[in-house]
């Protein structure tokens, strides 16, 4: 077990490093001149003099490259361009509605998926798991964010239960603040309750087909001990990878919802940085996103082996 | 038993029909609209805005008067065109990626089963951003960046498939007769593993139409005055309390596209080979 763990930190930090290479790669070098990336053709020789030294554009590529990710190794992260504040905090300010945003949404895709997945299981052929199932094939195939201007339109605009757009701010009570994020987190959830759903009813099916399954109902199991006690606990595992990996795509894939919705995110703040072509904010702000994904896909492998002690072998 | 039996078999040949036929209309409408639409997409005409279904425009009007139903084929148009262009980018680099990694084995199967998973570790949408934010926005860009998403889903999926077959005796005694590594990919490993990638291909198709209506909504995809249905949905926004059609239609043909290409990819996997699974990549 300390050999695998041993071997998927280093993993861990390859991957890091090489993603890390990537992003500075594509924001840095192929520009040429990211200085004059940022400020576009027209700008002042002065400002532009002066944002080079900011970014230490004279030195090599390589140099500069080791101090950015020596610098947020030592939790130094860049001063933004265009908000003149350190980047690490325009992303803890930002993490205050991304973060509480991609757990509502997460929970509500656990609640509304494992539930009907297991009855669409459980109850293969007939007419609920074809209900099931044909949820699961509309949810996959709406755009997240057709179905949050929808909302709007339905929720917002006609009948005037929530905010059209905005965020009130945590300071306005965390009431309100919470109200301002649940059109956001039903159109989030939507897609990942559908694919979730469907994971779920997979998983469950194979279990059920399991000896082990069989055994417990041959020594006189109730069909909901059976059910709860065995065959979920078994079909978790599958369950809780797909949780995990849609827990990474929820905090990147907010960029749309929250360009939809007006909010204050970590989304706005990516889609922001682009726009105004804030370079410094952008390779941390995706430099992070990765780092979320590639954790969340350690902390998984690890869970595998955990439960299975197979899977140390195999990777 | 039998009626269940019956009613898999119906919904399952229901929906590869379903999927089959949504599929083909929106195909239909592009092609169509390389010849003709019912009116000039970009054609403005202020005193016909925000009109109602007609006779003369099918799905009513815009904002500027400029007819929906073209607009929609057109858009159609580019829905397929980056789906072909980014599915075939990771079709052609993922799935050669994933032949050479099954039949070399060793570290270059070790290499290209690591390189996909750091490319994994870039979202679809935040490539898509890395790319726009140096290249600038456009539908090239977009497609590339779907198209580099779909690279690694591809050679995961080649791989894992691939390796299955040679683990097959035909494949191995292949080699014992002196048969070289690439004819028995040519001529075992890819004829076998084509239905996956078949199937693969549909979906990763829906989810290139979406990914390209995400980053167009936003404004780094398919620029204005080229139609789009994610365009035509963020112009929707600042209208559709005064005309809520504008918000619904460009949705409602994301939705059926990507319906039809989801059921037509399940369908297809039930009838190619009922033990296929694929994955399914948001």
């Amino acid at each position: 077990m300390l050999t695998f763990l041993a071997r998927r930190v280093l993993l861990l930090l390859a991957t890091l490093l090489v993603a890390s290479f990537a992003i500075f790669v594509v924001l840095e070098v192929l520009p040429g001149d990211a200085a004059l990336l940022m400020l576009g053709i027209e700008a002042q020789p002065d400002t532009l003099a002066a944002l080079r030294d900011q970014m230490g554009l004279d030195r090599p590529a390589l140099s500069r490259y080791l101090a950015w990710v020596g610098g947020l190794a030592a939790g130094e992260t860049g001063v933004s361009y265009t908000y003149g504040v350190p980047v690490s905090q325009l992303i803890s300010e930002r993490m205050s509605v991304t973060l509480p945003l991609a757990l509502m949404a997460l929970v509500l895709s656990v609640v509304i998926a494992i539930p009907i997945g297991m009855l669409a299981a459980t109850r293969r052929g007939t007419v609920r798991d074809y209900g099931v199932m044909g949820f699961s094939q509309i949810g996959m195939a709406v755009p997240n964010f057709w179905f949050a201007i929808l909302s709007i339109l339905f929720f917002a605009v006609l009948l005037g239960w929530f905010p059209a757009s905005g965020f009130p701010g945590w300071e306005a009570g965390v009431r309100k603040a919470l109200w301002a994020l649940v059109l956001p987190a039903i159109s989030l959830a939507l897609p990942e309750a559908a694919i979730l759903a469907r994971v779920t009813r997979t998983a469950v099916l194979d279990t059920l087909e399991a000896d082990y399954v069989r055994m417990a109902r041959a020594k006189g199991l109730g069909p909901r001990r059976v059910l709860w006690s065995h065959v979920l606990r078994n079909a978790l595992v599958p369950i809780t990878t797909i949780i995990g990996l849609q827990f990474a795509f929820l905090l990147a894939g907010s960029i749309v919802v929250e360009a939809v919705f007006a909010l204050p995110g970590l989304g706005r703040l990516t889609f922001q940085a682009v726009s105004k072509r804030d370079l410094i904010v952008l390779r941390d702000v995706i430099l992070l996103l990765v780092t979320l994904v590639v954790i969340v896909n350690f902390l998984v492998d690890i869970a595998y082996a955990v439960i299975d002690p197979r899977a140390r072998y195999a990777a | 038993m039998i009626r269940t039996a019956d009613i898999t078999c119906l919904r399952r040949h229901l929906g590869l029909l379903v999927g089959a036929v949504l599929t083909g209309l929106v195909i239909l409408a592009a092609l169509v609209s390389l010849f003709w639409t019912p009116h000039a997409f970009d054609a403005v005409s202020i005193s016909q805005r925000l009109q109602g279904p007609s006779g003369t425009h099918w799905f009513g009007t815009d904002h500027f008067g400029r007819d929906i139903a073209s607009r929609l084929m057109i858009g159609a148009r580019n829905s397929i065109m980056v789906g072909v262009v980014a599915v075939g980018i990771g079709l052609v680099a993922g799935v050669a990626l994933g032949l050479l990694a099954a039949a070399r084995g060793g570290w270059v199967d070790d290499l290209v089963a690591r390189g996909a998973d750091i490319v994994f570790a870039f979202p679809a949408v935040v490539s898509a951003i890395l790319i726009t934010a140096v290249f600038g926005p456009g539908a090239v860009n977009a497609i590339i960046a779907i198209g580099i998403f779909n690279v690694p889903v591809f050679a995961r999926v080649a791989r894992g498939a691939a390796r299955q077959v040679w683990n097959q005796e035909y494949a191995r005694s292949g080699l014992a007769i002196g048969k070289s590594s690439a004819a028995i990919t040519r001529d075992h490993v890819l004829p076998n593993i084509a239905p996956v990638l078949i199937v693969q291909a549909t979906i990763q198709f829906a989810v290139a139409i979406l990914a390209e209506a995400a980053l167009a909504y936003l404004g780094l995809g398919t620029q204005p005055p080229s139609p789009s249905w994610g365009r035509m949905l963020f112009d929707a926004q600042t209208f559709m309390a005064l005309d809520p059609k504008l918000a619904i239609l460009p949705g409602l043909a994301i939705f059926l596209a990507v319906l039809g290409l989801n059921l037509l990819g399940d369908g297809l996997r039930d009838t190619l080979d009922p033990r296929l699974r694929t994955e399914r990549m948001g």
